[in-house]
């Protein structure tokens, strides 16, 4: 079961953007909550009488996609799948905000918006695209459920081409309440210095990718994806390692073939340590990096892991911003990308040249 | 051949009936579940009826047998309750060896409680406990946890057909191997935010609706859960255990047109109708009942009335839609009507289309208006359409006989 990557579109608070870059920039930020950098305009990407009514996440959507159908030269996805763990946030509020008030007449088009499946739909009508169209919204399974069940068409054979996606936005509001969870800091943190937090909470992103997975390499083929698997409130580390394994004797690897884990470090030191303990035990000899200072913690960030991943394996190069430890291999073969969410929803994202 | 998937648990709570035994008796007597609001608090207590779930958030927890505890929402409960029923009826416990996945669909999560306590969640530091269970993630995660599932585990939201979606990855996740049997359906809870969001949309019903009717007038929303248990051939081999029917058919397609309403010639539900009977083998003609999404919108009723003459053509089967029973229970109305569809199959009958009295001038066909008993029902096609125009078809088909 597998996938190559044909294209891609993202949109992060890196510039990730209308940009054939990869990371020459990088963002620093001393803030609440890490937010993407959006195109000067939406204009080239949905027509400005729609776009009006839009809220922000869903133009993101579009665009994320858009971005990434162009560059991959499909036209018409056989399926369209996206990720989301709260869909739009900002929609939702708008009609949370006054429902004390119980009042019967609400405005329509937040309620409209505020569907978790509008991502999906929405990129449909703009493809005018009949085919098969689903929407995930299990957490940090999101995006990773949009994955395997991509994965899972091409090998049933009734999808060749499928856009797949992940995406979520934050807000000021819901920023406010999640803290009153422990989610967050309490006060702004420069990204960059992540790893010297040491501290609980973490530091809260957004961010849409859309991904053109493939059943045939082209020569626009950045990687392939070899497998997506998930593992629900694991008995301890050895289980993890268990599946890990079993995963790579799948595709006829080993421990050793690794030559790079992403991990989904988010710098809230009650949720890391598994992180350093997990590399620890099974990848000691292994280049490790992390990503999360650059994209923040967001239910649907390893589509943010999967873009580095992608870029890595095509440019053979690893950006110095993201290393974790100091081994170097060369070439880069295959990405295994770990993401836990304290320690309910793990996931691996296992990507290769 | 691909491998086969058989139903071997059915599990349901609705506003007519609080398990199986009880929403057949009410599919039998005609009695509908739509009514005053009961439960909801909310000001549109007498001028806009729906079906509740008969149960007070306390008697939600007495049924799923839980102690009363702070961050269950109502929706968390009506899933374990109904997704307990199926995993009992497929004795999932008894034969603990196959991988078991569970795939759930809602929309407003836990909404229920969150629309209640949203303010706190701005204010003061109350009601924190509830802020973490209001996205769809929590009642499938909690269900997981009472049945003890690990195996596979995600939650699916496409609005209206969102727990057919679930059934149909359940299926596709079996006949691939990754899992051996799923629990798969889906929950919803009435929320103000949801009834005042159709009620904003101006599509629903102040009286009992009318799916089909010429002078139908929108939707009564509903709530419940219902899950099914699919399972692949061998673990049914390897148990022993009766089975219920086949799912034979499944298709997803989507309409492309607008975001909350169907096209005029419904694209998407013919093309997920047409997808699902290809899927399956059979010829329309094989088909001996359709369940219609049949919401009594407008708008649907042609779009999907439409979509069947096309793909049915002169000879369309039975048609009725069952929501004048239960209320529209979106995101769990494609499982809740998977199984009323079932119900047709294991009592030889097809349930009416209460309410109707004058067909639409738009349609050939007309829903049938009385409870027909003895009528060989040996393939159901139940149709699930959402906002989106995400539209999901699926077909069960009775079991004569089956050798282990």
């Amino acid at each position: 079961m597998s996938a190559f990557i044909n294209g891609i579109g993202i949109i992060s608070p890196q510039k990730t953007v209308e940009t054939e870059d990869f990371l020459m920039e990088i963002m620093e930020y001393e803030s609440d909550y890490l937010k993407c950098i959006e195109p000067a305009s939406y204009k080239p990407y949905i027509d400005p009488i729609q776009s009006r009514r839009m809220s922000r996440l869903i133009k993101i959507g579009i665009t994320s996609a858009k971005t990434c159908l162009n560059e991959s030269g499909c036209t018409m996805p056989d399926a369209i799948i996206t990720g989301t763990g709260l869909g739009s946030v900002e929609d939702t509020e708008k009609i949370l905000g006054t429902i004390h008030l119980d009042q019967p007449f609400l405005n329509p088009t937040p309620f409209m918006q505020s569907t978790y499946n509008t991502i999906s739909s929405q990129i449909a009508i703009q493809l005018k695209c009949h085919n098969y169209n689903s929407t995930y919204v299990h957490r940090t399974f999101s995006f990773e459920s949009s994955l395997q069940d991509a994965l899972l068409q091409i090998k049933e054979g009734t999808a060749k081409d499928i856009l797949a996606g992940g995406i979520d936005e934050m807000t000021l509001n819901h920023l406010a309440i999640t803290r009153r969870r422990g989610h967050w800091k309490n006060k702004p943190v420069k990204n960059l210095e992540m790893l010297k937090w040491n501290s609980p909470g973490s530091l809260a992103g957004e961010g849409s990718g859309f991904f053109l997975l493939s059943a045939d390499k082209t020569n626009k083929t950045y990687a392939f994806i070899r497998d997506v698997k998930t593992i629900y409130k694991p008995a301890n580390l050895d289980e993890i390692a268990q599946r890990v394994n079993s995963m790579l004797a799948a595709s006829e690897l080993g421990i050793s073939d690794i030559d790079l884990v992403l991990l989904g470090i988010n710098g809230d030191n009650r949720n890391d340590p598994l992180y350093h303990e997990f590399a620890r035990s099974l990848f000691p000899d292994t280049p490790l990096a992390y990503y999360k200072h650059l994209c923040g913690e967001y239910h649907t960030a390893s589509c943010f892991a999967l873009w580095l991943a992608a870029n890595i394996i095509q440019r053979q190069t690893v950006p110095d911003v993201i290393r974790l430890n100091d081994l170097h291999r060369e070439p880069v073969r295959n990405v295994l990308i770990y993401n836990q969410y304290y320690n309910v929803n793990h996931s691996f994202i296992l990507v290769s040249k | 051949m691909p491998r086969r998937i058989f139903v071997t648990g059915l599990g349901i709570i609705t506003g007519i009936g609080n398990n199986l035994a009880a929403t057949k008796d009410s599919l039998f007597h005609l009695r509908t579940g739509i009514g005053k609001i009961q439960f909801l608090q909310t000001n549109l207590r007498d001028e806009i009826p729906v079906s509740e779930v008969k149960c007070s958030l306390e008697e939600c927890f007495h049924l799923a047998a839980i102690p009363v505890t702070e961050g269950y929402s109502r929706n968390a409960l009506l899933g374990i309750i109904a997704a307990k029923q199926a995993y009992e009826d497929a004795r999932i416990g008894d034969f603990p060896g196959p991988r078991t996945g569970l795939i759930s669909a809602t929309t407003v999560g836990g909404m229920d409680r969150c629309e209640l306590y949203y303010q706190d969640f701005l204010t003061n530091d109350s009601r924190n406990v509830y802020i973490d269970s209001y996205d769809c993630a929590d009642s499938t995660e909690k269900i997981a946890d009472v049945l003890g599932i690990k195996d596979y585990l995600t939650t699916i939201s496409t609005a209206c057909s969102s727990s057919a979606n679930a059934i149909q990855l359940g299926a596709r996740m079996i006949r691939n191997g990754d899992i051996d049997r799923v629990v798969a359906g889906g929950t919803e809870t009435l929320t103000k935010f949801h009834l005042n969001g159709f009620n904003a949309l101006k599509i629903l019903d102040k009286e009992p609706c009318k799916p089909f009717d010429e002078k139908r007038n929108g939707i009564n929303l509903g709530e419940g859960a219902a899950y099914l248990v699919l399972e692949s051939e061998e673990s049914v081999k390897q148990s022993g255990k009766p089975v219920i029917c086949e799912l034979t058919g499944w298709g997803n397609s989507c309409e492309a047109f607008h975001q909350t309403a169907s096209s005029p010639d419904g694209i998407g539900a013919y093309l997920a109708m047409k997808k699902t009977i290809d899927m399956s083998g059979l010829k329309v003609a094989n088909i001996d009942y359709i369940n219609a999404h049949g919401t009594g919108t407008d708008n649907n009723d042609i779009s999907e009335g439409r979509a069947i003459e096309k793909l049915f053509g002169a000879k369309v089967p039975p048609v009725s839609s069952t929501k004048p029973y239960t209320g529209h229970t979106t995101s769990a109305a494609g499982a809740t009507e998977a199984i009323i569809s079932i119900l047709c199959m294991l009592e030889q009958v097809i349930w009416p289309n209460l309410n109707f009295s004058e067909p639409m001038k738009e349609l050939h066909f007309t829903p049938v208006r009385e409870l027909i008993k003895n009528i060989k029902v040996s393939h159901v096609m139940t149709n699930s359409f959402g906002f989106g125009g995400n539209d999901t078809s699926l077909i069960f088909s009775r079991v004569l006989s089956f050798k282990c």
